[in-house]
């Protein structure tokens, strides 16, 4: 192979780089790119994808899979809502992650879930064929109007993809719905959810922490390690 | 009109684990080396710093370190006679994203294959003969020998800086490590990592059952350690958020805590982030590249001339870049020729969940690769004869990833998946789940390929690539055998519940996560006829081109790939150095 002087060729790469505004990174491990952005604190002073239908009934459906008990705060009192919410109105929400190219086809079940809309939309038309689906039931009642009781049979038909719900496929949506319901119970509060910790003291997980090794030589025995969130804000 | 860029002597494409090894090799040598990185410039301090790196809900979740699929998908069949569809959704598929690739998030298991993973066909017919392999397996050894590959395996080691227990030094079995493993000139550079209360119920019940437990190799730094490189990684913390995670301690071994500190300091080396390359490009006879072709962020065309180019992107991503750019012939299943996108190859997984009593397995406290494990069903660990199939799998048990969303399905069947009864039993199972889980070997077969799809394309209009598997009769037998195996180790550890995983008893979908070690597609060997490219990794039909990854695997051991990745790769980069840069042209005639 023919030897280049490779100073003078990485200078010529450069200088033609910068003329032509492509970046080479060289010469040492720059402090450059992009530094990851800490995460954006959710507040929850308005909704800012849901309505306020759209709202009452996720936190109703949040309040019923995961009630409140003698183990923890209900989804809605933790915050699950407001955490789909701000999830909705984000890049999650829009499905800039997915693909979400044409041409939109169903066939094998396989290759897993056909879509063009990411999940902002799919809760969008989800929650309005859920609602529809409620009020085509016997008591003609609203889903957050239901009781208790009523409410958990709706959601094992939803569930089971046996209640007659329009242009959505209703085992996918709850699945979605049921997934990000748990994130909002298990994810740092500081997406706006797992108020107070309660979904990480409901299991024993420890929260935000990094370092154990002062436990690893304790294995099998119980721990009782206070949580701590990003939040930093121990009760 | 591409812009023009002055030549390199060497163009890496993708800088993770292979890529970055080889330029480090490269640079060494005294070439100028540009890698062309399709994600972002990624470092410890920067981008996963422990500040941010423990959340649950960004990377483990919204994957966020990983390739969008809007940069690329696959679609996905079973059968040649089926309509492929994209995977639009998250999947068991994980590319990495950004410089350090999938070597930035991954668990850190850094396993050398059996001496027999690289000479499956010889080593059967010898022992068993022809009859063993079911219709349509496509057996072929891989061209090079485990001998062959053990100085670059413990090179890689001293690199990475693994942690672990040898069982085999210089042919003397050592209790404690793994005694299947093939003969090593020496002990890992790090002791094994703490072993958690998972692992040492699952250690005493596979010793009480006669087997031979031990730790897996761990990329998780048991102490503190300077590399061969002269580069400093710090004592593994027990964070548990490897998976999915960038390690925001120095810790896992990877390109940003091993290589690149080293790398960059070069000046003959350069990166362009941001920048995806779109093919290689070839002399008019297609015997030569001349470089390749890219797009940077901003939808500028450019060329990078290269004598030498090095295509060292993500298994899928190597067989792709070869399909669209012609290099090798593209294998057709129904003639049976053609190279490029044969041997596709997954990892046959198998195993148990398990639902311990009255345990506090404390799941938070863990690394990406601590883990203790079994060899004696790997491979051809065991005597075969009154079985109908080969191979098996290393079975394990596992602890990291202990997080409350992850964990929250792992309740017994015919718990309920919300309200207060799967709350009780979710809280009950977080510190009483755990898996027996068995990396298996998976044998290609003719039906099983990789191809460009005809409908569907990527951002920048190129055909995405098409996955055409399923499990084969091998893979469902041998998948069989080992959840057996995993029963009854689950029985051994007094499991209050045991649920049998036997995913290859239905149609393989990439839906459900079961693991992201894809192989072949490029593979190796010494056949023209039947491999991509060479012992070297140097394409037979372009010779200034090396396909690095587990492209070039011929058949996928019963262990996670990144230490034969990297081997494979060293070796290639000495032949490299040695002879190639002496005598451009084939390293292998035939």
């Amino acid at each position: 192979m023919r030897r280049r002087g490779f100073l003078v060729s990485f200078a010529l790469l450069v200088a033609s780089a910068a003329a032509a505004k492509v970046r080479v990174i060289w010469g040492g491990m720059p402090w450059t790119g992009s530094v990851s952005p800490p995460p954006e604190p959710v507040i929850a002073d308005g909704w800012k994808f849901f309505t306020a239908d759209e709202a009452a009934l996720t936190e109703a459906i949040a309040d019923r899979l995961i009630p409140a008990d003698d183990l923890s705060i209900g989804g809605k009192e933790a915050g699950c809502a407001v955490f789909i919410d701000a999830q909705l109105a984000g890049a999650y929400g829009k499905g800039t992650y997915l693909y979400l190219e044409g041409p939109l086809k169903q066939g094998l079940p396989q290759a897993g879930p056909q879509f063009k809309e990411g999940p902002a939309a799919r809760w969008r038309k989800g929650l309005a064929s859920f609602d529809r689906a409620a009020k085509a039931q016997v008591s003609g009642k609203r889903f957050v109007d239901l009781s208790p009781d009523a409410q958990d049979a709706m959601i094992r038909q939803w569930e089971a993809g046996t209640l007659p719900m329009s242009d959505v496929d209703a085992k996918q949506f709850f699945s979605l719905v049921l997934w990000n319901v748990r994130e909002g119970f298990f994810s740092d509060p500081i997406y706006g959810g797992n108020k107070d910790m309660a979904g990480w003291k409901m299991v024993g997980f420890p929260g935000a922490l990094y370092d154990f090794r002062d436990y690893v030589d304790k294995p099998g025995q119980t721990l009782d390690i206070k949580p701590v969130s990003f939040v930093r804000k121990q009760t | 009109m591409a812009h023009k860029r002055p030549k390199a002597d060497a163009v890496i494409v993708g800088l993770g684990w292979a890529g970055s090894l080889m330029a480090n090799e490269l640079t060494e040598a005294g070439l100028s080396v540009v890698a062309i990185e399709r994600g972002s410039w990624r470092d410890t301090s920067t981008d996963f710093p422990t500040t941010i790196d423990t959340d649950e809900l960004r990377f483990a979740r919204r994957r966020e370190l990983l390739q969008p699929l809007s940069v690329e998908t696959m679609t996905f069949r079973n059968r040649p006679d089926q309509e492929a569809l994209p995977l639009r959704d998250l999947n068991t598929y994980q590319f990495g994203w950004g410089v350090g690739g999938a070597g930035t998030h991954w668990n850190g298991m850094t396993w050398r294959f059996l001496p027999t993973d690289f000479a499956t066909y010889s080593n059967t017919v010898q022992r068993y003969g022809k009859g063993k392999f079911v219709d349509g397996l496509q057996v072929q050894d891989w061209g090079v020998t485990y001998d062959e590959l053990e100085p670059f395996y413990d090179k890689f080691e001293r690199i990475a800086g693994t942690s672990g227990k040898a069982g085999n030094i210089r042919g003397q079995k050592i209790d404690g490590g793994n005694v299947f493993e093939g003969p090593r000139s020496r002990d890992y550079p790090l002791p094994p990592l703490a072993r958690t209360q998972a692992a040492l119920l699952f250690d005493q019940a596979t010793r009480d059952l006669g087997y031979h437990p031990f730790a897996v190799p761990a990329g998780n730094t048991s102490g503190a350690y300077t590399n061969t490189l002269g580069v400093k990684m710090a004592p593994c913390t027990y964070c548990g958020y490897c998976e999915f995670f960038g390690c925001g301690n120095w810790s896992k071994s990877s390109p940003q805590a091993c290589v690149l500190p080293a790398l960059m300091a070069r000046k003959n080396f350069g990166v362009i982030p941001d920048s995806e390359v779109l093919r290689v490009n070839l002399t008019p006879d297609k015997t030569m590249a001349t470089g390749v072709t890219f797009i940077d962020n901003d939808g500028q065309e450019w060329e990078q001339p290269a004598d030498i180019v090095v295509l060292s992107a993500y298994q899928f991503d190597n067989v792709r870049l070869m399909l669209l750019s012609g290099v090798g012939k593209p294998y057709n299943r129904d003639t049976g020729e053609g190279v490029v996108g044969r041997n596709y190859a997954y990892q046959t997984i198998s195993g148990a969940s398990i639902w311990l009593k009255d345990q506090h397995l404390n799941p938070f406290i863990g690394a990406g690769a601590l883990a203790q494990a079994i060899d004696d069903f790997n491979g051809d660990n065991f005597d075969h004869s009154n079985y109908d199939f080969i191979g098996g799998g290393v079975a394990l048990i596992h602890s990291t990833n202990g997080r409350p969303i992850g964990m929250s399905s792992g309740v017994p069947k015919g718990t309920p998946a919300w309200g207060s009864e799967w709350k009780q039993a979710y809280r009950k199972a977080y510190q009483n789940f755990n898996s027996i889980y068995v990396m298996g070997n998976s044998y290609p077969h003719r039906d099983v390929f990789l191809d460009l799809d005809p409908t569907y394309r990527d951002r920048h209009g190129q055909p995405l690539l098409r996955v055409t598997f399923d499990w084969n009769e091998n893979d469902k037998r041998s998948g069989k055998f080992m959840a057996d195996k995993s029963e009854e180790i689950a029985r051994a550890m007094n499991a209050e519940t045991i649920e049998r995983a036997e995913p290859t008893s239905s149609p393989f979908t990439p839906m459900t996560n079961l693991s992201s070690h894809t192989t072949g597609g490029a593979c190796m060997g010494a056949d023209p006829r039947t491999s991509a490219v060479n012992k070297y990794l140097q394409s037979w039909d372009v010779p200034n081109t090396f396909v690095c990854g587990a492209s070039a695997f011929a058949n996928n051991g019963g262990y996670n790939p990144t230490g034969t990745v990297a081997a494979l790769t060293l070796h290639a980069a000495q032949a490299i150095r040695d002879q190639y840069l002496k005598a451009p042209g084939a390293l292998v005639r035939v």
